[in-house]
């Protein structure tokens, strides 16, 4: 069974008089590696809060279709019980980091939910660890980088053990290094605990290489949903104006000129590889 | 012309966010300054219009030193546009958050009307004249930012991460205007972590880690030498990376745009197929 | 500034940060009730000295001088117009008297600086509100105040970008009388309360999607355990008590010109 199932779903703010999305009918499997991505107000934080119940318990509005994620129904489940299944990582780490020690930040979910001391001290120091952030535990988050911020953030969910995790731009205010090991953190979460990621992001040319399914919007709705390479090769995501990595970009206009290399790069490393083999023959 | 000349600034907390900077930029030059967060590169670009006073060394804009003028006079001169667009919309309407600051420099009426129908059209916003910022979108809501400065017409431009956030239309759009600006022969200042639309635009790239410059020069030459954006926690661009594991067949390794690296491999894969036949 | 820059904590591990924010906080209290209780010099310099030993077994001297110095301002504030005010009541005969009445005064309140920045230098805020929260104080109403303590500094630097943001927009504040000077905030005043709007809602979002609410017996990380050290401070506390409220009774306190009679011969 799919882990995220939606049908139809379509949904208008609180007094707004357009949709924000609109008939999104969409499968997402355990495992997967998700990336969202579509122009500026095209709806993808919207479909995101839709995953664990921000909408339509904490935004009110008008919500049609139906949503399920692991198995549950989101209309009839409250955030909180959501919440142990779905965690949210936001764009600002400053603004989901409320306590005055890392420790008690990660710790803060799991407060929330009753848990014992022992088990709550137990899956903290878990949580600290696999982001790398251990000893970073008895600090003051906003004293920290924004790098190790937002891993505070990634940490303070993965410490709920969710069986999904979705990331709203969780890198804007970082430098590409510390993109690219926030990335690499996530692929990592992905790959080694199987957690289903759904990452939102405008930069394909750092994330691309990472997932295994690329869902593009525009204007609330869903355009194109299926495998990375047949995706940003296509002519509609052209048109859509999404930045359609820079290799790719590269391989397009091999293949114009009648160079054809019959595998559509992602990253640095595939096109390198691939032009390598070219060469060598 | 802005010229610093080995800059220091310590804030009050203590932090020493500028560590000597000497540099020189020229009339109608696009600069990009790129670095690892907390290196300085806003502290840097905040003594340019006198929002910051060097602790010690100094900074003269068009030969006056920062020290001697006030905010609002350099103002006039260099138009600032903060990274976040929040942090300064406050009117009712679109129309009034552009002529803001044209009334503060004592525009006469006649002049502001004229100025604010110039901005709008310049970025696309007419339709929203009499819009409340409030109610626009994040990336609109950047472009009536960047319109309210523009609006004066500033000799020299200073944007503060532009790109955030931005889709790669807007994006595109942005470079388009900056070259219109330099068309015009305005100097454009960017700070930016947006690696590929810097490799887009191929500016002049000052590098910036820990308080000091550590690289200076074009963007086709700095953003392809590995070591040198190792120390400012920058990754080259896809093209210049491929082209850096090439560099066995004996391809020049400073390439960063699309066509002339399909260029270049064309002319390769060419060649060889001759030698084949 | 600088006195609330003396109150900020830092982590640092000593004896006296590991004590209990509730005793600690009887004993401030209990300091307050005792300095309040004498107006003489000396059980004032009594107090202050006894407190010294607590700075420096919790290593925080350094700070602790600096809010010192900051409350030096509002000291000599204090000690002014309490000499004034005196000296106008009682003329120039009495004048060592007086002396020694307004350096008593003054000292109460360096006493009751000093024992507030001992606590707020040695206890986390977030130890301050897990010890509200035992003492069955409303979880939403700890967790509030953890939370400004935390966003005070972020909307501090907040207002100063939104302040450059306008300036470098040609807003000028000291400019035109008092009515256009208050006009004049009002650019920086709408986008700080719209940015502080939009972040508190950011922060809602953010922790409903942690299971806010989701039960009302919320755990804790940490635990509040009185050990060996809080019961040592409460009894000392306790016996000190004790002792000024039987000595402000029963022991008649000497001036310190009556102690050293060279002063008063003059
Ligand atoms: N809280 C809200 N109330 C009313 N309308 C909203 C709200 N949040 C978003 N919208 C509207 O819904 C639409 C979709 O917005 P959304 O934030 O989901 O876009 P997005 O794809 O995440 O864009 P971006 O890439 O800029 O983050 C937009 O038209 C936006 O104006
Ligand atoms: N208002 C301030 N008070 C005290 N320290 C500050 C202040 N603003 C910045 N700093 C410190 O000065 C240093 C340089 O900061 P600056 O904002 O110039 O970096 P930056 O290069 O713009 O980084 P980013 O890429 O994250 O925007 C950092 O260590 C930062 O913590
Ligand atoms: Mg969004
Ligand atoms: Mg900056």
């Amino acid at each position: 069974m799919a882990i995220i199932e939606t049908e139809k779903l379509t949904y208008t703010y609180p007094g707004a008089e357009k949709t924000s999305i609109e008939n999104i009918s969409i499968k997402i499997e355990e495992g997967e590696f998700v990336l969202l991505t579509g122009p500026s107000g095209c709806g993808k934080t919207t479909l995101c809060r839709c995953f664990n119940g921000l909408i339509p318990h904490f935004y009110e509005g008008k919500l049609e279709g139906k949503i399920q994620v692991v198995g549950l129904d989101v209309v009839k489940h409250p955030i909180h019980e959501l919440a142990k299944h779905v965690g949210l990582v936001f764009q600002n780490p400053e603004n989901q980091l409320f306590a005055l020690s890392v420790e008690k930040d990660v710790a803060f979910g799991l407060e929330n939910l009753g848990i014992p001391r022992k088990e709550i001290r137990q899956r903290v120091d878990w949580a600290l660890k696999t982001t790398d952030i251990y000893h970073l535990r008895e600090r003051p988050p906003y004293e920290l980088s924004g790098g190790q911020q937002q891993r505070v953030a990634i940490a303070s969910v993965l410490a709920m053990q969710p069986e999904v995790m979705v990331l709203d731009e969780p890198t804007s205010f970082l430098d590409p290094l510390g993109a690219k090991r926030i990335f690499e953190d996530i692929h990592k979460l992905n790959k080694e605990l199987g957690i289903t990621i759904i990452l939102v992001e405008h930069r394909l040319d750092l994330t691309a290489k990472y997932a295994n399914r690329i869902i593009i919007m525009d204007n609330g709705k869903v355009i194109l949903n299926g495998k990375p390479r047949e995706i940003l090769d296509s002519e509609k995501a052209r048109l859509i104006g999404i930045g359609i990595p820079k290799v790719t970009r590269l391989y397009q206009f091999l293949n114009g000129k009648g160079m054809r290399l019959n595998y559509v790069p992602l990253s640095s490393e595939e096109m390198a590889k691939k032009l390598k083999e070219v060469f060598k023959q | 012309m802005i010229e610093v000349k080995n800059v220091h600034f310590t804030y009050p907390s203590g932090v020493e966010a500028l560590q000597g900077v000497s540099l020189k930029i020229r009339n109608g030059e696009f600069v990009a300054i790129m670095g690892q967060n907390g290196a300085g590169k806003t502290t840097l670009v905040k003594h340019f219009n006198g929002l910051l006073k060097p602790s010690k060394g100094n900074v003269l804009v068009d030969g006056m030193d920062t020290r001697d003028v006030s905010v609002a006079t350099l103002a006039r001169k260099v138009g600032f546009v903060f990274q976040n667009p929040d942090h300064q919309l406050f009117s009712e309407t679109v129309e009034e958050e552009i002529a803001f600051a044209l009334r503060n420099f004592g525009f006469k009426e006649n002049v502001i009307k004229r100025r604010v129908t110039w901005a709008l059209n310049l970025l696309g916003l007419t339709q929203y004249r009499k819009t409340s910022p409030f109610m626009l979108s994040g990336g609109e809501r950047k472009r009536v930012a960047l319109a309210s400065v523009l609006a004066w017409n500033p000799k020299i431009l200073i944007l503060d991460e532009p790109t955030i956030g931005q889709d790669y239309g807007q994006k595109e759009k942005l470079r388009q205007f900056i070259l219109q600006m330099k068309a015009q022969k305005k100097t454009v200042v960017i700070v930016t972590h947006d690696v590929e639309f810097v490799a887009e635009c191929n500016p002049r790239v000052v590098l910036m880690s820990n308080g000091k410059i550590v690289a200076d020069g074009e963007a086709r030459k700095i953003l392809t030498s590995p070591e040198i954006l190792e120390k400012a926690a920058i990754i080259p661009p896809e093209i210049s990376r491929v082209f850096l594991e090439l560099s066995e067949f004996g391809f020049p390794t400073n390439v960063i745009d699309v066509y002339e690296a399909g260029e270049i491999i064309l002319d390769f894969w060419e060649a060889k197929n001759r030698e084949h036949v | 500034m600088s006195m609330f820059e003396g109150l900020k904590f830092r982590k640092v591990s000593s004896p006296i940060h590991d004590l209990d924010p509730r005793v600690k906080f009887f004993y401030v209290i209990a300091m307050f009730a005792v300095a309040v209780m004498y107006m003489e010099l000396l059980p004032l310099i009594v107090l202050f000295l006894i407190q010294v030993p607590l700075v420096t077994m919790a290593k925080v001297t350094k700070q602790w001088i600096k809010s010192m110095r900051g409350a030096a301002f509002f000291a000599s504030i204090i000690f002014f117009t309490n000499f004034i005010f005196s000296y106008l009541y009682q003329g120039q005969q009495a004048l060592p008297s007086i002396l020694e009445y307004s350096m008593a005064m003054t000292l109460r309140f360096i006493v009751l600086v000093e024992s507030f920045s001992i606590f707020f230098l040695t206890t986390s805020p977030d130890h301050l509100g897990l010890a509200l929260e035992k003492s069955h104080v409303p979880y939403e109403f700890c967790f509030a105040f953890t939370t400004a303590v935390r966003f005070v500094p972020v909307l501090a630097e907040e207002a100063q970008t939104i302040m450059d943001a306008q300036k470098a927009r040609g807003l000028e504040l000291e400019k035109g009388n008092i009515l256009k000077r208050v006009r004049n905030y009002i650019p920086i005043l709408i986008p700080l309360i719209v940015n502080a709007i939009r972040r508190s809602l950011e922060l809602a979002e953010a922790m409903e999607s942690r299971a806010w609410g989701a039960t009302k017996n919320r755990t804790n990380l940490y635990e509040l355990k009185l050990r060996r050290g809080d019961y040592i401070l409460a009894l000392l506390t306790v016996v000190m008590l004790v002792l000024a409220v039987y000595a402000r009774w029963h022991i008649p306190i000497p001036r310190i010109m009556e102690i050293f009679p060279w002063k008063a011969s003059r």
